[in-house]
């Protein structure tokens, strides 16, 4: 080779590379559980990524199988553990549609109530998680704080921190304790400025937005198709919530409450100017979006909450108690979607005629915004990936089942 | 959800195109549903994602139920022993959904260990990439045409299909007992 008649161009394009074969995880940090991530490298790109999952399949549909869909609730608490009423209310009204049972309104209230304080926990773990795999530790530790408040809230309704067993087939396990609206509400004073504050440390964060801004771009088409829901649809500027667009007996709680559905439509977010500009990097359906959306829902559901709490303290009598334990299923099927703050969690049980489900299915959002993954990373740095991985915000419990 | 307005309409459109495939159906139960026979899958499915009047653009699951039966079934029940797919599809621009329900004996040809087979739907729904592999993995079902169909929950090495009601789980793996 005559080295003085190569160009500075043609030296970078003849020199080859080799591809590699790179594990990322299953515990690997940013992963956010046991996740292995085998990718393909070719120096910093990745050419392609292949999720490998199961680590944590612990036969749930089949235990379905074998319990009553009373003794069945402490395991949808398992599916998404950080957002386990959600679990429960998908359950809970699974089997009401199947036994055509409608429980009273003060019962929704409080259903709305404790489901929306915890799309707040879980969408604050989901936040933070991805500023701290990019890095960002401070609001990690913010949200960890806030997150702990309600956690310490739902202690004190039902006694458990995480695997609540709260909202079951036919009402709720428990009333409130005295004063404990009133806590709800202290919270959400004090919570409101620390949303501006996250969004000063990350939203308009410069190094936050070249981390997500254009990352992942995910098209609302390839997200459909992929059957992608919750904030990583919403975040393509597709306007779709089940909480209004979803069937009767979940949208019916939802029908007298105030709420925006955190998605651009016509270039713009709802309450536009109250709310930080979207940066000239973002594109629709990127890391940036879906961190913003979640984001944006953090601030509706705060809002829900407040109106919940008002509704539910204006009716009288007590919220309605658990179906009996062994309750006879009709020979029937029931499939039902509700929004998880993950995206669609679907049950579908099969009855027999006995009080145990002849079959039991757990449709998990994260399990199918998971798959996007593989279109995501084709072609990004492999600095990317966490930002990408991150930005989906999975929880390997309830893609494992 | 509203249901698809006209709905005698919208089956006969159905029948007329795709005649005998069209088993059975109910578009006016609370979960409407078409049973169609398996090999014309593919061919219903791309039509009532694409058709205006239906525009199922989502699937949003797929489930294998084995319908099992023998002499030690306690469930009290009169079935035919078969295997059934059931594909949950939603319209998000017409706001209704739709069942597409697929009847498979449960082993292919009668033979014990051949799985069923039925043609995949990956091409048509991303979303079936991963829940076929799920589906072969549980419920051992064979789908024909899948571009990467291995297991995806249980080990690549696991005998057998867990959600089979006759399964048997195996006393240890790879030396680990299973109690």
């Amino acid at each position: 080779m005559q080295p003085e008649s190569v160009s500075a161009t043609q030296i970078e394009y003849d020199v080859q590379t080799e591809q590699m074969l790179l594990s990322m995880g299953p515990q690997h940090p940013s992963t956010h559980g046991v996740l292995r991530l085998a990718l393909r490298t070719d120096g910093e790109v990745v050419l392609a990524a292949m999720p490998h999952i199961g680590y944590l399949h612990r036969c749930a549909e089949k235990i379905g199988e074998k319990l009553t869909v009373r003794q069945f609730v402490p395991y949808t608490d398992r599916l998404d553990y950080l957002a386990a009423m959600n679990m429960n209310l998908g359950w809970a009204l699974t089997v009401e549609k199947l036994l055509g049972i409608e429980v009273s309104e003060k019962t929704m209230h409080l259903r709305v109530l404790v489901c929306e304080l915890d799309r707040i926990a879980s969408h604050l773990v989901g936040t933070c998680a991805l500023g701290l795999d990019l890095g960002s530790f401070t609001p990690f530790m913010w949200c960890f704080r806030e997150r702990e408040k309600i956690l310490n809230l739902f202690e004190a309704l039902c006694g458990a921190r995480m695997l609540y067993n709260y909202v079951v087939p036919g009402g709720v396990m428990a009333e409130p304790p005295r004063g404990w609206l009133e806590q709800c509400r202290q919270f959400l004073d004090q919570f409101q400025p620390v949303i501006e504050d996250l969004h000063v440390v990350l939203t308009t964060n410069d190094v936050f937005i070249r981390r997500t801004a254009g990352i992942g771009v995910l098209s609302p088409q390839t997200a459909i198709s992929y059957g992608c829901t919750g904030p990583v649809l919403r975040a393509t500027g597709v306007c779709w919530d089940l909480r209004r667009h979803g069937e009767p007996i979940y949208t019916r709680m939802y029908d007298d409450y105030q709420f925006h559905i955190a998605a651009q439509t016509d270039g713009r977010y709802p309450q536009h100017g109250r709310q930080p500009p979207v940066p000239g990097s973002a594109v629709l359906g990127d890391s940036w979006h879906r961190f913003y959306v979640r984001l944006l829902e953090i601030g509706e559901s705060a809002a829900v909450v407040r109106q919940a709490i008002d509704k539910y303290s204006r009716l009288k009598g007590a919220p309605s108690g658990p179906i009996p334990m062994r309750t006879k299923l009709p020979q029937a099927a029931a499939y039902l979607e509700t929004e998880a703050p993950k995206g669609q969690l679907g049950f579908l049980i099969i009855g027999d005629g006995s009080a145990v489900p002849w079959r039991v299915r757990i449709r998990s959002p994260s399990f199918c915004n998971l798959s996007a993954v593989e279109e995501m990373c084709r072609g990004c740095l492999l600095a990317d990936v966490p930002a990408i991985v991150g930005s989906l915000d999975i929880v390997l419990g309830e893609i494992d089942r | 959800m509203p249901m698809p307005a006209n709905e005698p309409a919208l089956l006969d459109m159905l029948k007329e195109q795709f005649a005998a495939a069209i088993q059975e159906a109910d578009l006016s139960a609370t979960d409407p549903w078409i049973q169609v026979a398996a090999e014309h899958l593919p061919a219903v499915a791309a039509f009532v994602r694409d058709h205006p009047q239906w525009r199922m653009e989502m699937l949003n699951c797929i489930t294998g139920v084995d319908y099992w039966r023998d002499e030690t079934t306690t469930a009290n029940v009169d079935w035919q022993p078969h295997i059934e797919l059931l594909y949950h599809l939603s319209s998000l621009a017409r706001r209704s959904r739709l069942m597409l329900k697929v009847v498979l004996p449960r082993w292919k040809e009668g033979q014990v260990g051949q799985l069923p087979e039925v043609p995949t739907v990956s091409h048509i729904w991303r979303t079936a990439e991963w829940h076929e592999r799920e589906v072969f993995d549980l419920v051992g079902v064979q789908f024909v045409g899948h571009p990467d169909l291995r297991r995806i929950l249980c080990a690549e090495d696991w005998v057998g299909h867990p959600l089979r009601k006759d399964y048997q789980p195996p006393a240890e793996y790879r030396g680990i007992p299973i109690a």
